[in-house]
């Protein structure tokens, strides 16, 4: 048995020793990516020489830590994210020593809000849809906060229907959740005063409400698990009830549901190009360059993942649900790559 | 008393019988739920997983033009692109630069369907499946172009994105590398631990408080040491993050303390007059120990790691912290390559939104039940065939 222990401890010291060489590519980042990025390493494994690279689901924030963390080996050669990288992981990244890093934009994520087919046609704003999931509002006369106080759509707004508020969507787990909050909730409260003067009068205590997105709690907004096949069953029951989802599930089963139209816009390919559909997010991965050359099979993956066979028109990735960019958007991040165009501080405040 | 006796029952004879009786069926009750949830699950499990050992197939005709080379889907007839499997067609550029003479020859062939094609057949609603396509495979069906075979790629591939090829081997190879450092580490360290608790440390209050602590250990969260794991192993010794190593040294930290427990509990169970006979023979405490008590104690020690290994098996939430819930489609050749787990591949099927890996979660499950009943009857056998009797 001491023979066993030696040779445990030898395997680690063997292990500390060997870890810096490396010929497997290592992705970290958001859920919402991992689908496309795993779809790409699969077929970079099965159609060449590469081994197929390692993709892990750690969310957005997640994978920037990774990805910031050094240079070394034993970090991520890429990390996906389903919002931009902020200004204070770009600084950690230069301050770890990552000056060259090239952004990759794959295409776009969009939220449908869904209804029966049978359902009248509905179109909300986004305030209204805040108004109407949040856990808190503003009160009548708008100084103070209150619990959310409406069961009907016509309570939020008199030119509504007088619909009953049902909205079954994504639990806490969920990326669809994370966009849903991000896009609807904090995209909205940070402009409301009764949310920022709070937090502003107390910025440790009230720092939920910097960018208020908790949401209410009393059976009008309903978690539904996971599973979108279980919302679409329940949504062609509750005629009244509305379903939060991602584009692609509306697309697949566009015989049972449509959509609620966002500021007069109904979502599609078409509008959530021309970001006219404003529940929708463009999608990111970040590549190392200091470890190209050194891992065998970034450009290649790189190359493949913006490749118009993945996210062209009538691309791989298409078909699973991503949004494709306009062509000029992915000739411009193609050129991106092929010089490797390193990404500055600056970019980071332009708006895409 | 004597009234008692003559008239056979009296009124609180017969209370004391009717709630011995009814004592006995909540007993009774207990045991029938228990056992009607665990033949509900099985059915359940078991009903689910059966459709995924079998694949579907087609018939076509491949064409291995010079143009596949660059396009495999040139390889078949256009509105067939969506009916075959795109994992199996894009292998076919390599297969040709590998056999340049097929080039420009062409051959009917059972190929394997894309997964919504095959949740049509096996009559899913055909989740997802075009109505154009539907009547194409129909058509198909019709003239015999479409047949169901065993589903050997589900035991000899790893994960995929595309349901029809997705398998198990990888998660299966991993799961073996990753129980084997387990056992290598946390056997003998454990096994060491217990036996100079038992049997060379005096009662002090460090030692009872060694033995609490240890207590405490097998009762905490295993999460818990997945966070330990991530800070000692990887951010500290410098294992790969994924690595089967990193998850097995994690793990072993896990199963330490019931293995600790378990062979402690079988060095007590030990008679004393052992022990003192071999000291009364001049037997040192080496020797008393390593000839007389630990083969004693064997079946006790073995049971209690086989279930530790059992439960480590079963684990995923340390592995998640550690990096091993992740997509790693290719089995390890080493420790240090990433690897993933079976419990950590059901986990990751399960998420997913195709139909066709529901059918996989499930026979995910059954082999990995499996996997644990043979554990736990290996340990049974183990201790029946050789556990003494005094």
């Amino acid at each position: 048995m001491k023979k066993k222990i030696i040779l445990a401890a030898a395997m680690m010291l063997i292990a500390a020793g060997t870890a810096q060489a490396r010929d497997q590519i290592k992705i970290v980042g958001s859920s919402t990516v991992y689908p496309f990025s795993s779809y790409v390493a699969e077929a970079l494994g099965s159609t060449t020489k590469f081994k197929t690279p390692v993709v892990e689901s750690t969310g957005s924030g997640g994978g920037m830590k990774l990805f910031c963390a050094g240079n070394g080996m034993d970090t991520p050669d890429f990390t996906n994210a389903s919002r931009r990288m902020k200004a204070k992981e770009y600084k950690k990244c230069q301050k770890n020593g990552i000056k060259n890093i090239t952004e990759m934009v794959v295409g776009y994520d969009g939220i449908a809000i869904a209804q029966s087919k049978s359902a009248a046609p509905l179109d909300l704003t986004r305030k209204q849809l805040m108004l109407a999931v949040a856990a808190e509002v503003p009160s009548k006369d708008g100084k103070s906060l209150v619990a959310n106080p409406y069961h009907y759509w016509n309570e939020i707004d008199a030119k509504l229907p007088h619909r009953k508020i049902t909205i079954y969507g994504p639990p806490t787990s969920s990326g669809t959740r994370d966009a849903f909050e991000d896009m609807i909730l904090k995209h909205i409260t940070k402009h409301i005063d009764a949310y920022t003067n709070l937090y502003k009068a107390d910025k440790v205590k009230n720092k939920k409400y910097k960018k208020f997105h908790e949401i209410r709690q009393d059976g009008v907004y309903v978690p539904s698990g996971e599973n979108d096949n279980l919302i679409v069953q329940k949504l062609t029951k509750d005629v009244a009830a509305l379903g939060i989802f991602g584009y692609s599930y509306l697309a697949e089963n566009t015989d049972k549901i449509g959509a609620a139209t966002i500021e007069g816009v109904a979502p599609a390919p078409e509008t959530v190009q021309n970001g006219s559909y404003k529940l929708s997010r463009s999608l990111y991965f970040y590549i190392k360059q200091s470890h190209i050359g050194k891992v065998p099979g970034m450009l290649e993956y790189a190359n493949l993942f913006m490749s118009e066979q993945m996210i062209g028109d009538e691309g791989e990735c298409a078909d699973i649900g991503l949004i494709p960019l306009p062509k000029e958007m992915r000739d411009h991040y193609r050129a991106n790559l092929k010089a490797l165009t390193r990404l500055k501080a600056d970019d980071l405040k332009k708006k895409h | 008393m004597s009234n008692f006796m003559n008239t056979g029952k009296n009124p609180r004879q017969k209370q004391r019988e009717r709630a011995d009786t009814r004592f006995r069926l909540y007993g009774l009750t207990a045991l029938g739920l228990a056992m009607a949830f665990l033949v509900f699950f099985f059915i359940d499990i078991i009903g689910q997983a059966i459709p995924a050992f079998h694949v579907t197939e087609v018939k076509v005709t491949v064409h291995y033009s010079d143009a596949v080379k660059s396009n495999y889907n040139k390889a078949i007839d256009h509105k067939l692109r969506r009916i075959v499997s795109r994992g199996w067609l894009r292998a076919l550029p390599a297969q040709l630069k590998a056999h340049p003479d097929m080039i420009g020859t062409s051959a009917e062939l059972w190929v394997p369907t894309d997964s919504r094609v095959d949740q049509y057949i096996k009559g899913h609603d055909g989740n997802g499946l075009k109505p154009k396509y539907q009547h194409i495979v129909d058509a198909m069906q019709k003239d015999g172009r479409v047949r169901q075979v065993f589903n050997t790629g589900f035991f000899t591939s790893g994960d995929s994105k595309l349901p029809e090829q997705a398998g198990i081997l990888a998660a299966a190879v991993g799961s073996v590398f990753t129980l084997l450092l387990t056992m290598l580490v946390a056997v003998p360290i454990g096994v060491m631990t217990a036996i100079y608790l038992e049997e060379f440390a005096e009662d002090s209050k460090l030692t009872r408080l060694i033995e609490v602590n240890i207590n405490n250990l097998a009762a905490i969260p295993s999460i818990l040491y997945g966070l330990l794991g991530l800070a000692i192993f990887i951010n500290f010794m410098g294992v790969p993050r994924s690595s089967a190593l990193a998850g097995g040294l994690t793990l072993a930290l896990m199963t330490l303390p019931i293995i600790i427990i378990a062979t402690r509990a079988a060095l007590r169970a030990v008679p004393e007059s052992i022990r003192e006979a071999a000291y009364g023979l001049g037997a040192s405490s080496l020797q008393t120990v390593w000839h007389h008590v630990l083969p004693l104690a064997m079946p006790g020690i073995l049971t209690g790691s086989i279930i530790g290994l059992a439960q480590a098996m079963g684990e995923t939430a340390p592995l998640i912290i550690i990096g091993m819930m992740a997509y790693i489609p290719e089995p390890p050749t080493s420790i240090l390559d990433a690897a993933t787990v079976l419990p950590a591949q059901v986990y990751t099927w399960s998420t997913e939104s195709l139909h066709g890996y529901t059918e996989r979660t499930a026979a995910g499950i059954l082999v990995l039940l499996t996997v644990l009943l043979s554990l736990n009857a290996i340990a049974v056998t183990l201790r029946n065939r050789m556990q003494q009797h005094w």
